[in-house]
C-alpha cells in the first residue's frame, strides 16, 4: 500500500511523516521547506505501507516550482490513499487544495492538523460536518505532539482498502457547464491520460501550466474548444476563465468553512505581541541586529570555552603517543596524524558547530527566517534580489549544500541563479570553524565579526554586479508568514543530530584519513611538492607560511579540513606561536572566500550547469585573492 | 482607485484588481487571495519595504511591487472588468 501526504506548506506534513519514519524528512517553519518528496515504509496495524510527503503546494494550478513535481506523482505514480494535511487555523485556504484533490478521484481522507492552533485562535471546528461537507474521514490530528496520528493511519488503511473514489465537488452552474463541455470535447477525441476527464477539462480551463502541455500536445485540437469555453465564460463574467474557476473554488471553499467554523474572540498572546515588536518599522530591524549579534556571541562563547579544555587534553595525548614511538619514524608519523585527525573533530570543530547548528534551528523552528525576509526585503532589493533569498542565504552560513538546494523557493532563474552563487559565498558552519579557531581565538571577537562584515560586503557588491548583468524578471515578494511557535527540544535536538551524522559520518572518517596522509605526505616528503607548487600564493603573495598550500588542497574536499590540516601541518595547536596575527588574519580571508567545497561544487552544478559551477569557483578564487591580499596589506598598514 | 501600497496601517481594504499576467495572478490566488477578500494591512515596512496584510486568517508578505499592482478599494465598491458597477453592502 502506498500513502501520500499532499497538503499546503506549513500544515504539519513532514511532522506526520516524522512522527512514524523517525527523523528524515526536515521540519522548518517556513514555508515550502519540502521540495522534494522523501518516502518511508512503516507497518500500520501488520501491514507495511509506503508513505511519501510530498513537497508542500498551495494549488496544484500555480506556476510555483513545487506544484510541478508533485502534481506529477499524483497523476502518473501508484498510490492508494491521498492523506490530505489541513491546516485548521486555515481551514478556508486549505480547502482549495483540497478540493482540488477531491478531483483525482482517489480514495482520500483529510488529517484535520494544527487543531491545538486553531483552537488558540478561537477557531472551533465541526470535523463531523466537514467529513459531510467533503465526502471523505476527517480525522482531527495535532501531529507536533503526536495526538490523532494512530487514528489516522488506522482510518486511512480502512479506507484504502475499502477503495470508495470520492465524489468532486460542485462549483458554480456556468462553471460546471464550462467544464462538461471542454470534457465531452476531450472524450469524444479520446484523450488518454489515465486521469478523470472532468479534472483535465478544469486543469484546461484554468490553465494549468504542467498538464495542459501535456494534453495539448498529444491533441492540439482541444485547445480552441478550451479557448471557446473560456472566453464564453470571460465574456459572461467579465474575468478571464482561470480566475473565474479558481475563483467559483474559493467562494465555495469559503462557504464550506462558514458553515463547518464557529469563531470565538481570542486575545491576543504572546506571539502576537512579540510580532508587533519583531516585524514593526521602527523596532523590527535593531531587534534583528540583537538577535543575530546575540547568536553570534553565544557559539563563540560556548565554543571557546569548551575548545580550551579539549585542546589542552588532546595536546597531552598528542604529547604521551608521540613518546612511545621512535622521533621521525613510520609509526609515529601515522600515530600522530591518526589522533590529529580525531582531536580534529572532537576539540576544534564540534564545540563551534554544535551550539552553531542548534542556534540555526532554533531560528528555523520559531518561524523567524520568513521575518527576516520580510525585514531584510528592501536591502535586497539594493543588490537586485528580493527578500526570499534571504532564506537560502541564512541557510548558507549552516551548510552551503541544502542552501544551494533551497534557492528553488524562488520563482524567477535569474534570482535563482545569482542567490545560489551567493550563498557558495558565505561562510558555512565548516569557514566558521575556520574564523571562530583561528581568527576570534587569537585576535578576539571583534576581528572574527568584521570578518562576518567583510564577507557581507563582498556579497553585496557581487549581487549588485550580477543583478545589473544578468536579465529577467522577479515578482518580488510573495511569502507568507507563518505565525512564531516555541521550538519544540525533541525537534531541535534530532535536526541537530540529522546534521552532524552527517558530519560525523562522512566528515570525521575524511579528516582522520585526510590528517594520516598528510603526514605520510610529509614523511615522504610528498607534501613539499605540492607546498612548492602553490608557494607563489601562499608565500609570495600572502605571506604566509609555505606549509599551509597543503592545507588549501584538502580545504576543498571539506572546509572542516583546512583547520585541522593546519595545526597538523604546523605540528602545533597553539598557531600563534608559528604564525603572526596578519597571516592568521590573511589565511582566514583566503579561506572563507576561496572554492566552495566539492560538495557545493557538486550541488551548483547541478542547479545551473557545470559551466556556471566552474565559474562561480574561479570568481570564489579571484575574490579569496583580493580580498586575502587587501587584509594583509590593510593590516600591515594599520593593524 | 488607490494600490495596496497606498493603504495604511490597520486600515481594510478590499481587492478589486489585480495587474499582471496569469502567472502573478495565479500566484496570488493560491495564497487565498482573490478578486473580492478583504484584508488588513497588518505592518509597512520602512524604506520602500515590503507590506504585511492579514487576510482570511494568515499573514502575507507582499513586496511593495506587488503591492502597487493591487488595486483596492476600501469603501466596499467593486468594480468589474467589464466596466459595469456593482455595490456590495460595506463588509466585515
Ligand atoms: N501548533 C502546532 N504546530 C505544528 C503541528 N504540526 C506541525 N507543527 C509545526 O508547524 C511547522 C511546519 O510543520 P512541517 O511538518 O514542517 O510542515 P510541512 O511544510 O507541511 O511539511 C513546524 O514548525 C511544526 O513544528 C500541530 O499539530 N500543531
Ligand atoms: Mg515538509
Amino acid at each position: 500500500m502506498r500513502f501520500l501526504l499532499a497538503g499546503q506548506p506549513n500544515s504539519g506534513k513532514s511532522s506526520i511523516f516524522n512522527s512514524i519514519a523517525g527523523y528524515r524528512s526536515a521540519t522548518a517553519n517556513f514555508p515550502k521547506s519540502s521540495i522534494s518528496y522523501t518516502a518511508t515504509r512503516a507497518l500500520i496495524a501488520g501491514r507495511e505501507v509506503e508513505v511519501v510527503d510530498l513537497p508542500g503546494i498551495y494549488s496544484l494550478t500555480s506556476s510555483d516550482e513545487a506544484a510541478g513535481p508533485a502534481e506529477r506523482y499524483l497523476l502518473d505514480e501508484p498510490y492508494d490513499l491521498i492523506i490530505n494535511v489541513v491546516d485548521a487555523s486555515r481551514l478556508g485556504r486549505s480547502l482549495e487544495l483540497t478540493f482540488q484533490l477531491l478531483e483525482f478521484r482517489r480514495p482520500m481522507i483529510v488529517a484535520l492538523n494544527m487543531m491545538d492552533e486553531a483552537h488558540r485562535r478561537g477557531v472551533e471546528i465541526d470535523d463531523r460536518a466537514l467529513a459531510a461537507e467533503l465526502g471523505v474521514p476527517v480525522v482531527t490530528t495535532v501531529s507536533r505532539l503526536g495526538r490523532g496520528l494512530k487514528q489516522l493511519f488506522r482510518d486511512g488503511l480502512r479506507h484504502a482498502a475499502a477503495a470508495v473514489p470520492p465524489v468532486p465537488p460542485t462549483y458554480d452552474l456556468e462553471v460546471e457547464e464550462a467544464i462538461a463541455e471542454v470534457a465531452t470535447g476531450l472524450t469524444s477525441r479520446a484523450v488518454v491520460t489515465g486521469v478523470p476527464t472532468r479534472l483535465v477539462a478544469a486543469k484546461l480551463l484554468e490553465g494549468d501550466p504542467h498538464l495542459s502541455g501535456r494534453v495539448l500536445r498529444a491533441d492540439p485540437e482541444i485547445a480552441r474548444v478550451v479557448e471557446a469555453v473560456g472566453g464564453r465564460l470571460e465574456s459572461a463574467h467579465g474575468w478571464s476563465a482561470d480566475q473565474v474557476v479558481s475563483g467559483s473554488r474559493h467562494a465555495l471553499a469559503h462557504a464550506v468553512e462558514d458553515r463547518v467554523v464557529t469563531l470565538r474572540p481570542a486575545g491576543d498572546g504572546w506571539r502576537e505581541k512579540a510580532d508587533r515588536l519583531l516585524l514593526n518599522q521602527w523596532t523590527g530591524g535593531p531587534i534583528m541586529v540583537l538577535i543575530l549579534g546575540g547568536f553570534f556571541w553565544l557559539v563563540f562563547g560556548i565554543g571557546r570555552r569548551v575548545e580550551a579544555p579539549l585542546l589542552d587534553a588532546f595536546n597531552w595525548i598528542q604529547g604521551s603517543v608521540a613518546e612511545q614511538f621512535p622521533a621521525g619514524g613510520l609509526t609515529a608519523t601515522l600515530a600522530d596524524g591518526l589522533v590529529m585527525g580525531l582531536a580534529g573533530g572532537v576539540a576544534i570543530v564540534l564545540p563551534y558547530v554544535i551550539p552553531f547548528l542548534i542556534g540555526l534551528a532554533i531560528l528555523e523552528d520559531t518561524g523567524y527566517l520568513p521575518r527576516l525576509a520580510y525585514i531584510l526585503d528592501s536591502l535586497m532589493h539594493h543588490i537586485g534580489l528580493h527578500g526570499k533569498s534571504v532564506l537560502p542565504m541564512i541557510l548558507g552560513y549552516g551548510c552551503s549544500v541544502p542552501a544551494i538546494m533551497a534557492t528553488r523557493v524562488l520563482e524567477s532563474e535569474k534570482d535563482r541563479k545569482i542567490t545560489a552563487a551567493l550563498t557558495s559565498f558565505i561562510p558555512c558552519s565548516a569557514r566558521t570553524v575556520v574564523i571562530f579557531g583561528l581568527v576570534a581565538a587569537f585576535m578576539g571577537p571583534l576581528w572574527a565579526l568584521a570578518i562576518y562584515l567583510v564577507n557581507i560586503v563582498v556579497i553585496v557588491l557581487l549581487g549588485t554586479v550580477m543583478a545589473s548583468r544578468m536579465k529577467g524578471a522577479s515578482p518580488g515578494l510573495v511569502l507568507e508568514i507563518p505565525d512564531l511557535s516555541l521550538p519544540d527540544v525533541k525537534t531541535l535536538i534530532a535536526k541537530t543530530w540529522l546534521a552532524l551524522r552527517e558530519f560525523i559520518t562522512i566528515a570525521w572518517p575524511l579528516l582522520i584519513a585526510s590528517s594520516i596522509i598528510l603526514g605520510l605526505l610529509e614523511w615522504g616528503h610528498g607534501a613539499e611538492a605540492v607546498n612548492r607548487l602553490l608557494s607563489p600564493l601562499t608565500v609570495w603573495l600572502l605571506g604566509l607560511p609555505a606549509a599551509v598550500g597543503m592545507t588549501l588542497v584538502f580545504g576543498v574536499l571539506r572546509k572542516e579540513l583546512t583547520l585541522v590540516m593546519l595545526v597538523q601541518a604546523l605540528g602545533t595547536t597553539d598557531l600563534a606561536t608559528v604564525m603572526t596575527t596578519q597571516q592568521l588574519l590573511t589565511f582566514t580571508l583566503f579561506v572563507v572566500f576561496y572554492v566552495p567545497c566539492i560538495a557545493t561544487i557538486a550541488v551548483l552544478a547541478r542547479q545551473m550547469g557545470w559551466r556556471g559551477a566552474l565559474a562561480i569557483s574561479g570568481l570564489t578564487v579571484t575574490a579569496a585573492i583580493v580580498v586575502a591580499l587587501a587584509g594583509r596589506l590593510l593590516y600591515s598598514v594599520f593593524g | 482607485m488607490m494600490t495596496l501600497d497606498t493603504v495604511g496601517v490597520h486600515r481594510q481594504a478590499r481587492v478589486i484588481m489585480i495587474d499582471g499576467g496569469h502567472r502573478i495572478r495565479s500566484y496570488l490566488n493560491t495564497l487565498g487571495i482573490h478578486i473580492g477578500d478583504w484584508l488588513t494591512v497588518v505592518q509597512r515596512a520602512p524604506f520602500r519595504g515590503p507590506v504585511l496584510v492579514e487576510i482570511h486568517g494568515s499573514r502575507v508578505a507582499l513586496g511593495r511591487g506587488i503591492a502597487t499592482k493591487i488595486r483596492v478599494d476600501m469603501d466596499g465598491v467593486l468594480e468589474s472588468l467589464s466596466g459595469s458597477t456593482e455595490v456590495f453592502g460595506a463588509g466585515s
